[in-house]
């Protein structure tokens, strides 16, 4: 198991420096630093100066990968690709185009972003669980084909008319919650409700689908109708039988978005105005700021692999006849 | 006679070349007895039909809507003039009475008023009061008598429902014969769905003649032209991101699912790399490069049309980059399942090479799977544009789309009186395109997949 778990993280490891390379070559190689520059200075109306000057602060106007002028080791370090991209992996993001340090700007933004992506994660897992448990008793009856049309009605439907409508109705016509907004403490819960709730429903839709498939697959296997044969309450098959091993696969499945929860989510915190992870992006790309994205991007990466091995690892607690090798 | 030139935007041959592969595929297809049988088990799904005649009246739409031109300009004295900087198409064209009549701001569907009050000079230009100001063009014709509106409204509509059951009529009549030749296919859905078409269609045909049927937005410009022009921008995105991802995502996931070894190590460690950046991410600095690449290269863009269809494929592409990695996994199992079969192991025994068995024996019956994928991304596409369009990384700004008129609408929830229109039209159109897309890829994916039981 341990040597299992050590031989994953070394694999992280290529992995992590293809990413760096990718966003390397897609943030420095494809445009180069002086494009980066009249971009954000307006393209028409910039002198040299003005580009060298936004280089300097921003220490850009080093040589990409190799400075022939510097002596020994300084050679590969006093380069934008030591000092932009192998410093990540040392979690070491620099600073943002506003001056203030990325690496702290995370710490303090995950806690918003977690306040919302944590209640949406349990809350949606829950009810959608329950909803799909309901349809799964009333199977082949009118109430499971009408449960499934709404499902994929749902589920047609853009995530950003769950938040504009949600918004809409319970802020607006009812003025139960405030529209956006984010305090510290026990205040929050106010403005998380709504969010929270949105996210929830707008979720619904397809992982009810897809866990009733799940669910009807348990079913319909041998051991269960002979279970039913003997007797069994309908109730009991469900909940002692079905849902356990249908919890498999769906557990399994979600776990690797369990890390990725840290990200918080880009429309709703922008929408709700909540001071995470999310709006932090956003603000990043709207105002091209291009060291956040950068940052966000190999933080997003990191966590997506350790995913992945929670992924690996949660199947040998779940699944006792799964063994790692 | 106005002279134009048509222009080939490289999103529109990309579409030619898309429709193409479609009637090849087609026709190949129908000489090959299982996906002959599949397509028909499509055909009996009532739900499958109906979305797919949904479908085929967007793509119509949006295949009128990539005919691109630009008119000739009158010369002065004598001389021949340029070629408009604006590029239309024909559906412009169609539509002409709906773009030329703008409006200067807001107004409600089929309303006579502009939707703000606005300052009037009084007839002597002495009071100045405040009132709202009568349309330009929306219900124009009905000049003073403005008691007439209400019926005017009611026997526009009541005109177009007939036109539109008169259109309908002979259409339904030639689906009642194909359902008594061929029982088994659902023609009844088809001819329901033309129907609730018609029905819809034919009174707001009839309507947008005299009024704004679904109003207009902000700077004026009609609602319902604005939503019918987003139609071809989702179409696109939808179809033309997996016609992108396609050729490498089959290609690689064949070769690593065949080869095995080093080259399946190299490719799997190629997707989960790439599958390891968030997509949104990995999106917003692909669109942000690219846009400063577009921005620092005037030169090598004619139009504003140009620049836009650029970003618009650079969109498509980096959406088929973050997407790839899905299908390419699934084809790599398949193929690792295939590639131990008895056909597959006596082909190799009789010594056929590798490249002959992964091209006539693999690839034929991996493209269930391919088929099914392209079906089922196609909604969630659409809906990703619409999010990435909000988010600033998606369309260009002026490129018309369902999520570029979100965008715009979703402030002006906050006015009083609210200004509702414009999220209700992109909102339902949406929904039915999105909607129809997800019925119809769950009818094909009930019949491709070996794994459903058919009765």
């Amino acid at each position: 198991m341990l040597a299992y778990v050590v031989r994953r993280v070394l694999y992280a490891i290529p992995i992590l420096i293809g990413v760096n390379l990718i966003t390397f070559a897609l943030f420095f190689v494809v445009n180069s630093p002086d494009d980066m520059a009249r971009m954000q200075l307006g393209v028409k109306r910039v002198t040299p100066e003005a580009i060298q000057k936004w280089k300097a602060e921003r220490g850009y106007d080093k040589p990409l990968a190799w400075n022939a002028e510097a002596a020994g080791l300084a050679k590969v370090t006093d380069t934008i690709f030591f000092a932009k991209s192998v410093r990540m992996f040392a979690f070491d993001f620099g600073r943002a185009d506003d001056g203030r340090d990325i690496s702290r700007e995370i710490r303090t933004r995950m806690v918003p972003s977690l306040a919302v992506a944590v209640p949406v994660f349990i809350l949606g897992l829950y009810v959608s669980i329950s909803f799909a448990l309901l349809l799964v008793f009333f199977r082949a009856t009118y109430l499971d084909v009408g449960g499934v049309v709404l499902c994929v009605a749902m589920m047609s439907i853009s995530s950003l008319f769950y938040i504009i409508g949600g918004q809409w109705l319970v802020s607006k016509v009812w003025h139960l919650v405030p529209i956006s907004g984010y305090a510290g403490g026990l205040d929050a819960v106010k403005f998380l409700v709504l969010p929270v709730l949105i996210n929830v429903i707008a979720g619904i839709g397809s992982s009810a689908r897809l866990y009733r498939t799940l669910f009807l697959e348990e079913v319909n296997r041998d051991y269960v109708r002979t279970a039913m044969a003997k007797g069994l309450p309908e109730l009991t098959m469900l909940f002692r039988h079905v849902l356990r091993n249908a919890l498999i696969p769906i557990l399994t499945g979600v776990v690797v978005v369990i890390p990725l929860l840290f990200m918080g989510s880009l429309i709703t915190e922008s929408f709700f105005g909540i001071p995470g992870l999310g709006s932090y992006t956003i603000d990043a790309i709207n105002a091209q700021d291009f060291a956040v994205v950068r940052a966000m991007v190999f933080i997003g990466s990191c966590l997506y692999i350790l995913g992945l091995l929670l992924t690996d690892l949660s199947y040998t607690l779940v699944d006792p006849r799964v063994r790692l090798e | 006679m106005i002279a134009f030139k048509p222009v080939l935007l490289w999103s529109d041959l990309l579409l030619l070349l898309l429709l193409a592969a479609i009637a090849a595929s087609g026709a190949w297809a129908s000489r090959q007895e299982h996906l002959r049988a599949a397509w028909a088990r499509v055909g009996r799904s009532r739900s499958g039909m109906a979305a797919a005649t949904l479908l085929a009246a967007f793509v119509l739409v949006g295949i009128v809507d990539s005919m691109h031109y630009r008119t000739l300009l009158p010369g002065k004295d004598g001389k021949p003039g340029a070629y408009s900087v604006e590029v239309n198409s024909a559906l412009d064209a169609l539509l002409a009475g709906l773009r030329n009549r703008t409006e200067k701001t807001y107004s409600a569907p089929l309303a006579t008023h502009l939707y703000a009050k606005e300052s009037v000079e009084g007839p002597e230009g002495s009071a100045a009061g405040r009132e709202f100001p009568r349309l330009k063009h929306g219900g124009a014709h009905l000049g003073a008598e403005l008691d007439r509106h209400s019926a005017d409204v009611a026997a526009s509509a009541f005109r177009g429902l007939a036109l539109g059951l008169a259109a309908w009529l002979p259409l339904a009549m030639v689906f009642a014969i194909l359902k008594r030749r061929r029982p088994g296919t659902a023609w009844e859905a088809v001819s329901a769905t033309l129907l609730t078409l018609a029905l819809l269609g034919g009174p707001a045909a009839a309507l947008a003649g005299g009024y704004h049927v679904l109003g207009t937005d902000k700077v004026g410009q009609d609602v319902l032209y604005l939503t019918l022009k987003s139609i071809r921008t989702g179409l696109l995105i939808g179809t033309l991101t997996t016609l992108i991802m396609l050729p490498a995502a089959v290609l690689l996931g064949i070769l690593a699912g065949y080869l095995g070894g080093w080259v399946d190590d190299l490719i799997q460690y190629l997707y989960t790399t790439l599958n390891s950046i968030p997509g949104v991410l990995l999106i917003a600095a692909a669109v942000l490069m690219m846009q400063v690449l577009i921005d620092t290269h005037p030169e090598a863009f004619a139009t504003a049309a140009d620049r836009a269809d650029a970003r618009l494929l650079a969109l498509c592409a980096i959406l088929g980059v973050t997407s790839w990695t899905g299908l390419c996994r699934l084809l790599r199992g398949e193929t690792l399942k295939l590639r131990e079969m008895d056909y597959v192991q006596a082909a190799r025994a009789f010594g056929v090479g590798r490249l002959a068995i992964m091209l006539r024996h693999i690839l034929p019956n991996v493209m269930h799977i391919v088929i099914i994928a392209l079906v089922m991304d196609f909604s969630g596409l659409v809906l990703a544009e619409a999010v990435l369009s909000y988010v600033g990384i998606g369309v260009d700004p002026n490129t018309v789309s369902f999520g570029t008129m979100i965008n715009a609408a979703r402030m002006e929830l906050a006015r009083e009186p609210m200004v509702w229109w414009s999220l209700a039209a992109a909102f339902c159109f949406m929904f039915a395109l999105v909607l129809s897309a997800n019925l119809f890829s769950d009818a094909v994916r009930d019949a491709f997949d070996p794994r459903m039981s058919h009765r």
